[in-house]
């Protein structure tokens, strides 16, 4: 990984990027580009290799080609498979693993009542709570680029709305850059500006508002035929 | 003459039970706060088995006419970090690694150990504690609860989230090290207590123990180091009074409490 100082306005560069795990090809010849401030949506069928791509953006796992952070990125991620079940750790000591200083405040940012869930055991939170409180760990520390792996997994579909409109809302107010992994398409549409559809290369890269024309949604799901470039600007 | 000679002897007894009141707290706190970490990596039996690997150790000592617990530890540091150089050049988990290297400790340290000190080394003695092992165990102990303390976050962080854990710039590979040792050291500190055949049992059931009443971590370490501590001071006390070794009493000990703390639980279900 490397950090670069642009005077373009991207804050993120990958050129070429190839990753095997195992000898096997997980991603290939992906290269794109994204603007600060921009959400960007990762979609794919399963196996695609859209946890894979964040976590090279995390430089967890090796890879061939480029990718170009802008200087100073500072970046949050919240995985998709938290094991909190079996841990008897409270919302308030978990985000103070984070370095929380107040917690009260930063659980009300994510609309969670302090009094309600500070103290309680993070395997007793319902699945929206529990996403709420990542949301929260993941802004402590005021990173400008966020990557959230399935932000509503384990969330019934009440809730959904409710935390892709607040992380919406907490991009925009902190000028946070957001790349979110989702399935659903009518989720991406309405809450992000790009979409990345991922068949081991990139088989679709454009606005999220073109994700729901079937034309699309073959490129997304079909056979994969691979694309050159993708580039998200303002 | 008789009179003094047994004032002298009831001195020594006396100064032997507090010696052993003091390595067991010692003991007791570290191994209890340490197994906190082991519960929740549910990686409960490697401690008991590690302290397998001490037995070869103590032979060499009583061969060799050195301190036997010398040669416990040299044997237990030597063993860890064998253990972890292979889980890394293998990927297998540790338990696997160690289930596989300590049935073969126990039966070399078996053949080498001369026959009278084998019931010592496997079930503790108490009468043979002396001012060196105080110190030893208290500053051990010290050693282990200030340095869990200082990687307990970090091996909270990768229980949750391996990749968490990572994204935050911490070296999983290093803290189990680390982990490893500070298991070797307790571990050692232990084997005078119970011996090694029982001393996984202050790893693990007091932690236990605690897990079951604990909502929150901080409940959950300060629970798990206190119950230990009070396992091994009734063992040790029991054992001066009924006049049998140590390590038994230290388990059943434990056990009491574990089952206490089952039943109180059980109650505060039924009445909420």
């Amino acid at each position: 990984m490397v950090s670069m100082e642009t005077s373009d306005g991207y804050i993120l560069k990958v050129s070429d990027l190839g990753i095997e795990i195992s000898n096997q090809p997980i991603i290939d010849h992906l290269t794109f580009r994204i603007k600060k401030g921009i959400t960007l949506a990762i979609v794919g069928p399963n196996g695609a290799g859209k946890t894979t791509l964040f976590r090279a953006l995390l430089s967890l796992v090796p890879y061939k080609g480029k990718i170009e952070w802008t200087e100073k990125v500072k970046i949050g991620y919240v995985p998709q498979t938290l094991s909190v079940r079996d841990i008897p750790i409270s919302v308030k000591e978990f985000l103070a693993l984070q370095g929380a200083s107040s917690p009260d405040r930063v659980l009300a940012s994510v609309g969670l009542d302090s009094k309600l869930v500070l103290n309680k055991s993070l395997g007793a939170l319902s699945g929206g709570q529990l996403r709420r409180v990542l949301i929260a760990w993941a802004i402590i520390d005021k990173p400008n680029v966020l990557l959230f792996d399935e932000p509503t997994s384990g969330v019934d579909v009440d809730s959904e709305e409710a935390i892709y409109g607040m992380l919406r809302r907490l991009t925009l107010e902190n000028g946070i850059t957001l790349f979110l992994i989702s399935h659903d398409l009518h989720i991406v549409r309405e809450y992000s500006d790009y979409v990345l559809a991922l068949n081991k290369c990139l088989v679709f890269f454009g606005e999220s508002r073109e994700v729901m024309k079937p034309g699309t949604q073959q490129l997304i799901y079909g056979e994969p035929i691979c694309k050159e470039f993708g580039d998200a600007h303002d | 003459m008789a009179s003094q000679s047994a004032k002298n002897s009831v001195m020594l007894m006396t100064d032997v039970l507090l010696f052993s009141i003091v390595v067991s707290v010692a003991v007791g706190l570290s191994a209890g706060y340490l197994g906190s970490i082991m519960v929740l990596e549910k990686m409960a039996l490697v401690g008991d088995a590690l302290s397998h690997v001490a037995l070869p150790g103590l032979a060499i000592g009583l061969l060799l006419n050195f301190n036997p617990f010398i040669g416990a530890f040299a044997f237990l540091f030597t063993s860890a970090v064998l253990i972890w150089y292979l889980g890394r050049v293998t990927k297998l988990s540790f338990d696997t690694l160690v289930g596989a290297v300590f049935t073969l400790a126990l039966a070399i340290g078996i053949l080498l150990v001369p026959q009278p000190d084998l019931l010592e080394a496997l079930f503790g003695d108490i009468t043979k504690v002396g001012i060196v092992d105080v110190v030893a165990s208290i500053v051990i102990s010290i050693a282990v609860i200030s340095l869990t303390r200082m990687i307990y976050k970090k091996i909270v962080l990768g229980l949750i989230s391996e990749e968490l854990a990572v994204s935050k710039g911490i070296n999983i590979a290093t803290t189990n090290l680390l982990y490893l040792l500070l298991v070797s050291g307790t571990v050692a500190i232990g084997i005078r207590i119970t011996g090694t055949l029982l001393v996984g049992f202050l790893v693990v059931t007091p932690a236990a123990a605690a897990r079951t009443i604990s909502t929150n971590l901080s409940k959950y370490l300060q629970l798990s180091a206190i119950f230990g501590a009070t396992s091994a001071v009734s063992g040790i006390l029991l054992s001066t009074y009924f006049n049998i070794l140590p390590g038994p009493l230290v388990v059943i000990s434990g056990v009491v409490i574990f089952a206490i703390v089952i039943i109180i639980r059980w109650r505060m279900k039924i009445s909420s």
